[in-house]
């Protein structure tokens, strides 16, 4: 026989002031198993918790029912006193008779009703308690960090600098990412290459960091504190041990009009290329789709003789390899933080702009490219369509953002900010510059932001016009721009010799794949849900699982960097422990009983059943407790009903049913006693 | 007998991580419902055997409801699902066994939907106490089972 003991909180008035504890406390008194049952003002003060402690020892309780509040409010308050009593945290169950009921129910007479029925449910309940323990679990101290812009480098820095091993994985030639495209940044106007490069350089020379660029995440088993992740290298047809970044093989190469990724089409590239000047590591990277002698090889893998081979020949360390193979490695890794940033919004989308058709309509990313001193025109900003230079630019906000057409309601933060930076930035390169911005709202919060704004407007003598543009179109050597200015109410005409589109920042297009990859949840749109949007801004409802810049959401540089030191800050803290504690209301499977049919595996969100042979030799499930989560999809769909929720077995959810739905009088416990 | 209003009973499987919550919400926004539910806690929707619903008409339920968090939301991926799934199936099976489908409702709550769950929940009642006692059509037998569900014994 159990003895529960029950205790009916009045919490000063929130309880007690639409619930008769002290009848609701006598009532579930009566019931076979409850030995001893009180009422008390606050059991969650420390004489409220002696209260139980003593009558634990006392009355010789080996179960607890505490008629409070919710669990998620006070349950490891609880566990914890009972603990201290010598029981195990688990023999409590908590009756929610507040937030489910007394705050609910003004009435006196239902409120005292209901909080019965709550609290011999869970009197009920807690007869199928049994002592539970978490499981200890080992932690690999090494951790990994997806993406190498600039949160995955800090992020990957702060970690290192804490003495703790890292990987940073990035799937492009080099680390630096979108903040490696800008010319400046706002609202400092720093040089965004000259703030981002050392850390760059950082990254590749410290002793904790293990750099793999070109590479690629492709699986992830495990579970906090364990993960075993599959990382896939690809060829780089280049031997990252032999080259010495002199650079001649670019040079060499005859293959040199292909579009510049990095230079978002504004620029071009050879077939051996690398992205930027100052990338990291500095080894150039071959196209594989696009060089003659891979190409040759694709043809005929036996040959001997490659075609063409220029940079080959004339690379002085004999250093490129056309038949390099993508290999994949599988490493170990405690925690994980994923940065892998953003991508922008595809203006083409909008027809009304022109996007693609007329070249005088870029993007403010390929602007950026233009202004920068490494870029495609060494700075110089000439417009696509004849190399002039403009006198006149139109800005048009809000490409990509807030606009429910296209599936992008929300703000995308930064492009008020970067579009006023670029207004800025063209007076300065040339003060005959003359910049129109067409918004809905200028956002500007941030420290400096709105003063940053403000210089635009009125140092620089940026026009702001407030409303959207209907159309673009060509006119002689001009784009004409017709919009409409809301706060004048008439239709506005502007001649531009150049039109930038500020497109808004949106997922990664892979970021869904990404995300089931490391099985963590993200939003309608792709971005990353955290687990808490207040109180877990970085945590991804997967222990383990970190976040820091875009991927959660559109984010400025201070932002994502702020965050990847929060994020690396919980890595640490994740693996600064010797063990974890598991989850320990888990799954279990009776194998005795278990025909083998697998439905479990099937369901389980974790894959945390596997196959097992028995010593007879039949086949049977077994859950693997590191991973299991505790959902109990497993023991729902079980159709031999073999396999166990621990804290939420059947039988305890079974037994809530009946002692609720018999009549009054016939209110007794279900016949199977323990 | 004297004419008395009928109360329908309510069996109410929330989800722990977004209904549950989302019922507490309702208690610390003071928004008021009909107390007719009594509510079991369960990690997920998909945890709800198909046999709890069974089990709680056959023992003298009016009505269920299975609220988990909305599709998408899942606390542990794709648990609510697994719900929705089954319970579209259940529906099919209660008008089977002679049970009007409505009398099992499953809806999706998230923790921030207090007003919400108190809607469901009131409408629910609202709809049960129309279609009058489950025990009126199945007669003797609600009252018979005390027996838990042929489970295991671990």
């Amino acid at each position: 026989m159990a003895r529960i003991g029950v205790f009916v909180c009045h919490c000063g008035s929130n309880i007690a002031a639409t619930v008769d504890v002290k009848k609701v406390a006598e009532t579930v008194g009566q019931l076979p198993d409850v030995v001893y049952a009180t009422n008390y003002m606050f059991m969650c003060s420390e004489p409220g918790q002696k209260l139980i402690q003593d009558a634990i020892r006392e009355h010789n309780l080996d179960r607890v029912v505490v008629a409070a509040c919710s669990p998620t409010m006070h349950f490891r308050t609880f566990s914890g006193a009972i603990q201290r009593a010598g029981l195990n945290g688990y023999m409590l169950e908590m009756a929610n008779i507040r937030e489910q009921c007394s705050w609910v129910h003004p009435d006196k007479a239902v409120g005292t009703d209901k909080a019965t029925d709550i609290v011999m449910m869970a009197a009920a309940k807690t007869r199928w308690s049994e002592p539970l323990f978490p499981r200890e679990i080992g932690v690999t101290r090494r951790a990994l960090v997806i993406g190498g812009g600039i949160a995955g480098i800090q992020a990957a820095l702060d970690i290192a600098n804490a003495g703790v091993e890292v990987v940073l994985v990035e799937r492009s030639p080099s680390i630096g990412g979108r903040m490696a495209q800008l010319d400046k940044t706002f609202p400092t106007l720093d040089c965004s290459g000259c703030i981002l490069t050392p850390r760059m350089t950082e990254v590749a020379q410290h002793p904790n960091i293990t750099l793999y660029t070109w590479s690629e995440v492709q699986a992830v088993r495990g579970f906090v504190g364990n993960f075993e992740v599959d990382i896939l290298h690809k060829p780089r047809y280049v031997d990252a041990s032999l080259c010495t970044g002199c650079g001649e093989c670019l040079t060499r190469c005859p293959w040199k009009k292909f579009t510049s990724e990095f230079d978002e089409g504004m620029g071009r590239r050879a077939a051996i290329y690398r992205p930027f000047p100052q990338a990291v590591p500095n080894v150039p990277v071959i196209d594989a789709e696009q060089c003659q002698a891979i190409l040759s090889l694709r043809e005929n893998p036996e040959r001997d003789k490659v075609r063409c081979g220029a940079c080959l020949k004339f690379c002085p360390r004999k250093a490129v390899d056309f038949r390099q193979q993508p290999t994949v490695g599988t490493e170990k890794f405690g925690a994980i933080v994923l940065a892998n940033g953003y991508s922008l919004f595809d203006p083409a989308v909008y027809g009304e702009y022109g996007y693609g058709r007329y070249p005088d309509v870029i993007t403010s990313i390929q602007l950026e490219r233009l202004m920068n001193a490494a870029g495609p025109t060494g700075g110089e900003i000439r417009r696509p369509s004849d190399g002039h230079h403009p006198r006149s630019v139109a800005f048009l906000a809000c490409v990509g953002s807030r606009d429910q057409r296209v599936g992008r309601p929300y703000c995308s933060k930064i492009c008020c900010m970067y579009t006023a930076k670029h207004a800025i930035m063209l007076k300065e390169h040339d003060p005959h510059v003359q910049s129109y911005v067409f918004y809905m709202d200028v956002r500007a919060g941030g420290k400096g932001y709105e003063e940053f704004i403000r210089r635009a407007q009125e140092e620089y003598g940026t026009a702001y016009l407030r409303g959207r543009v209907s159309k673009v179109y060509p006119e002689g050597d001009h784009m004409v721009v017709m919009g409409e200015d809301t706060l004048l109410g008439m239709p506005v005409r502007v001649e531009a010799d150049l039109v930038v589109l500020a497109t808004g920042v949106q997922p990664q297009p892979d970021a869904d794949a990404m995300a089931r990859i490391l099985g963590i949840s993200y939003d309608g749109y792709g971005f990353i849900n955290e687990s808490h949007p207040k109180l877990n801004p970085v945590e991804s409802n997967t222990a383990g699982i970190l976040l820091a810049g875009c991927t959660i959401g559109p984010k400025d540089i201070p932002e994502s960097v702020a965050q990847a030191s929060a994020a690396a800050a919980k890595a640490l803290g994740l693996l600064s422990q010797p063990t974890l504690l598991g989850e320990a209301m888990t799954s279990w499977v009776n194998q005795a009983r278990c025909a083998g049919c697998f439905s479990c595996e099937a369901v389980c969100p974790y894959h945390a059943v596997e196959r097992v042979t028995l010593r007879d030799g039949r086949r049977a499930a077994q859950v693997n407790e590191g991973l299991c989560k505790g959902c109990g999809l497993c023991a729902s769909v079980c159709p031999g009903k073999v396999i166990t929720l621990r804290g939420f077995s059947d039988q305890a959810l079974l037994e809530q049913m009946n002692v609720l739905l018999l009549q009054p009088g016939e209110r007794i416990y279900a016949r199977n006693s323990l | 007998m004297p004419e008395t209003v009928f109360e329908p009973r309510i069996v109410g499987f929330l989800c722990n991580w977004c209904s549950y919550a989302g019922a507490n919400l309702a208690g610390t926004s003071r928004i008021q419902y009909a107390p007719n539910i009594r509510i079991i806690r369960v990690p997920c929707s998909g945890r709800v055997d198909p046999l709890f619903v069974v089990k709680a008409f056959q023992s003298g339920a009016d009505g269920v409801m299975v609220l988990g968090c909305h599709p998408g939301d899942c606390h542990y991926r794709d648990g609510n699902y697994h719900a929705r799934r089954r319970f579209a199936l259940m529906h099919r099976f209660l008008n089977f066994l002679g049970i009007d489908e409505r009398r099992l409702k499953i809806d999706w709550v998230s923790a921030a939907e207090g007003k919400r769950f108190a809607q469901v929940v009131s409408e629910f009642t609202r709809q049960l106490a129309e279609l009058g006692p489950l025990s009126a059509i199945s007669g003797q037998q609600a009252a018979v089972s005390s027996q838990p569900a042929a489970v295991s014994q671990t």
